[in-house]
């Protein structure tokens, strides 16, 4: 008996010693992890229980005063709360169906079916927005949208006899998912060329002399085959839109006006780091950023049970003669 | 469906895929391209199903010019060597797919495809994906989904390659065999000669996108316009020898070092006619091991084929393969006579590698 669980010890030891290794080369992205996500995961849940701001502020989490899910109900409470939240749908619903899923799939449909070089040539510059600096980006896009006579759509409407807008006030969201969607295109792009440029050649060669058209190769061959791949991206984004804000950030701030177009986690960093009176709420903008998480974890498992994806994943198959 | 070919020429900006194609296929004639790798078959192939323009030339379905005709308004079948299944479609769909394409009804294209799937014996699979199925079935199901159609021409792109030898040899058969039945014109693409001489009605040998020789197999073997042909068809391959012909008193002689070959006037004379070497060509199963040869050689491999044994003689510098009955026994090192069967024997300019005997 005795011997038995000394064998099985020795044996867990030295299974231990034997996957040493492994754990050694798993090491530095552990800490990483644990420094730079786990970590701060953990202040934040803390944070979202407290009532931290400017005017208690400090950095003892001891000393911190526990007050519960109060946070979390004034949240709920909170009528701007919920314009804030039916925004945040509209916004990432519109930029990833209409850009970072639907545009992403047309650049990659028309730039694998044109001259190799050129679709390269246009892909590359679906990429700009991607890599230029945003605040560079932002301001170029400010100067655009600008009030005439600064604006230069404004410029071409005095030109063209059209009357100005103030686009700021008159159609922020365009703006704002304008914004992100150019940004947003190149993430697909890239994977879906590169999934569509795997499609072997015979089997798109097979579709046309088995008569279809170009548009229902697509249809019936292409769009099924880059499944994955689809998926994939619609996951990967919504969840990339939930959490980014910069751009609105620069662009907009929000507004104009009263959250006009304020998004989730926009609120969670005006509420914890920028608020307007300088009366920062770090416990109140971390319940903001803890509903955020969960949210966002509700929705990559929802996703990966609608699409399945140990499925698709297991799909691939060794080439069978 | 004739199928008329003219002066084709795809380039693929600098590379030469094929070149100045000239050929001409009957109605309900079955013919192979027969070439070694990048010789420009497949270019030729996808040229005729559309999927590429023609740099330069003409071709015509029937009396219809096809240069720009959309593969779809073709009415082409093609088989591919990768079978070119569609993953996500299961066998019915695959079959079907080319019915679908063509608004034909539900109830006929359920009727067509089981038809069509009992002939290919697969009528069994159709619920299976091609990812459930071994190559051989793979390759029924793309046979299938190319005849369904009822395509005026039918393609086939080294259909056979992926198989394993015995169902090559099976599939051969079935393939030469639908086709005869159906008398729909076919061009069977492959490197392997043996497959090309037993299934084809002619043969159009390429090389480097040109085209050597178009003909019957039994024209190809027995009197090659060029050496290249002369080589490339025919297994083992025929021996090649630098001689210098010339006559003396009535008859022809081929002379090389250690080698002296007497010739009858009707190879002689032509052989002989050009001035300084040319090049003999003789197929192994025209030189025999006997004692009442005249040439003298050495066993230099002996290589067991089953049937019948592959030996290798060195004569002088020279070296012949030549077959023998499995039944003999000689070993690496066995002094032997061989005698040649003249008869046979084919002759090549070695600057232009043209036959000597035979004018194109
Ligand atoms: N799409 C292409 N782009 C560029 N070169 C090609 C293309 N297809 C074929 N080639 C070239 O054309 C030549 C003939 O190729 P191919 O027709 O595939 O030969 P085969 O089928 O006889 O093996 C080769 O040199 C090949 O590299
Ligand atoms: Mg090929």
């Amino acid at each position: 008996m005795s011997q038995r669980q000394e064998k099985r010890e020795a044996h867990s030891r030295s299974a231990w010693r034997s996957h040493l290794g492994a754990y050694g080369f798993m090491a530095p992205a552990g800490i990483l992890v644990i420094i730079f996500f786990l970590i701060p995961v953990a202040i934040v849940l803390y944070l979202s229980v407290t009532n931290l701001a400017s005017s208690n502020f400090t950095s003892d989490l001891a000393r911190m005063e526990f007050i519960g899910l109060k946070n979390f109900r004034t949240l709920f409470n909170d009528q701007f709360a919920r314009k804030i939240f039916f925004n945040t749908i509209f916004y990432v619903l519109v930029t990833l169906s209409f850009f970072n899923v639907g545009l992403a799939l047309i650049v990659s449909l028309l730039t694998t079916h044109i001259d190799r070089n050129a679709g390269f040539f246009f892909r590359a510059l679906w990429i700009l927005p991607r890599i230029t600096s945003p605040v560079v980006y932002i301001l170029i896009w400010k100067r655009m949208m600008a009030e005439a006579p600064f604006g230069i759509i404004n410029q071409f409407n005095e030109i063209l006899g059209q009357p100005t807008f103030n686009y700021v006030s008159t159609n922020p969201w365009v703006f704002v998912v304008l914004v992100n969607g150019f940004i947003g295109v190149s993430f697909g792009m890239i994977i879906f060329t590169s999934a569509i440029e795997s499609i072997p050649r015979d089997l798109l060669n097979a579709s046309l002399v088995d008569g279809s058209s170009k548009l229902q190769r697509i249809r019936y061959v292409i769009l099924p085959l880059i499944r994955w791949p689809l998926l994939f991206v619609v996951t990967y984004q919504t969840l990339s839109l939930l959490t980014s804000f910069e751009e609105i950030l620069l662009l907009t701030d929000g507004g104009p006006g009263l959250y006009r177009t304020e998004v989730w986690s926009l609120t969670a960093f005006h509420r914890a780091l920028s608020n307007y009176f300088g009366n920062a709420q770090w416990g109140y903008g971390s319940a903001f950023a803890v509903l955020l998480v969960f949210i966002g974890v509700v929705l990559a498992v929802i996703y990966m049970r609608v699409f399945r994806f140990d499925e698709l994943v297991a799909e691939p198959r060794v080439e069978a003669l | 469906m004739r199928i008329t070919i003219d002066n084709l020429t795809k380039k693929f900006g600098d590379v030469v895929g094929v070149e100045d194609l000239t050929l001409h296929i009957e109605d309900g004639e079955f013919v192979a391209f027969l070439g070694p790798s990048g010789c420009g078959k497949t270019t030729t192939l996808l040229t005729l199903a559309g999927i590429y323009k023609p740099t330069d030339g003409v071709i015509r379905f029937g009396d219809r010019v096809v240069n720009t005709v959309q593969p779809k308004d073709r009415n082409i079948g093609m088989v591919f060597q990768s079978y070119a299944l569609y993953p996500h479609m299961t066998v019915f769909q695959n079959i079907a797919y080319p019915l679908k394409l063509k608004k034909v009804s539900k109830a006929d294209q359920h009727d067509r495809v089981r038809q069509v799937a009992n002939v290919m014996g697969i009528g069994n699979l159709l619920d299976r994906r091609p990812g459930q199925l071994s190559g051989g079935q793979q390759q029924r199901v793309a046979l299938g989904r190319a005849l369904v159609k009822e395509p005026d021409i039918l393609l086939f792109d080294e259909p056979l390659s992926n198989l394993d030898a015995r169902l090559r040899l099976t599939m051969r058969g079935e393939i030469k065999h639908l086709q005869k039945n159906l008398a729909i014109t076919s061009i069977y693409v492959t490197h392997d000669q043996v497959e090309a001489m037993t299934m084809a009605d002619r043969i159009a040998v390429m090389s480097g996108g040109h085209l050597q020789a178009f003909d019957s197999p039994d024209e190809l073997y027995n009197r090659p316009k060029t050496q290249f042909v002369a080589g490339f068809v025919g297994n083992p391959p025929m021996n090649f020898v630098n001689v210098e012909v010339s006559q003396a008193n009535g008859s022809y002689v081929a002379q090389a070092e250690a080698l002296q070959l007497t010739l009858g006037a009707e190879r002689g004379e032509p052989a002989a006619r050009s001035d300084g070497e040319v090049v003999l060509g003789m197929r192994p199963e025209d030189i025999q091991i006997s004692d009442a040869g005249d040439v003298a050689g050495e066993i230099f491999i002996v290589e067991p084929l089953g049937r019948e044994d592959l030996i290798d003689v060195r004569v002088g510098p020279h070296s012949f393969i030549v077959l023998a009955g499995a039944e003999t026994q000689y070993q690496a090192g066995d002094p032997v006579k061989l005698s040649f069967d003249m008869g046979q024997s084919q002759f090549f300019d070695p600057a232009t590698e043209r036959s000597l005997l035979w004018r194109q």
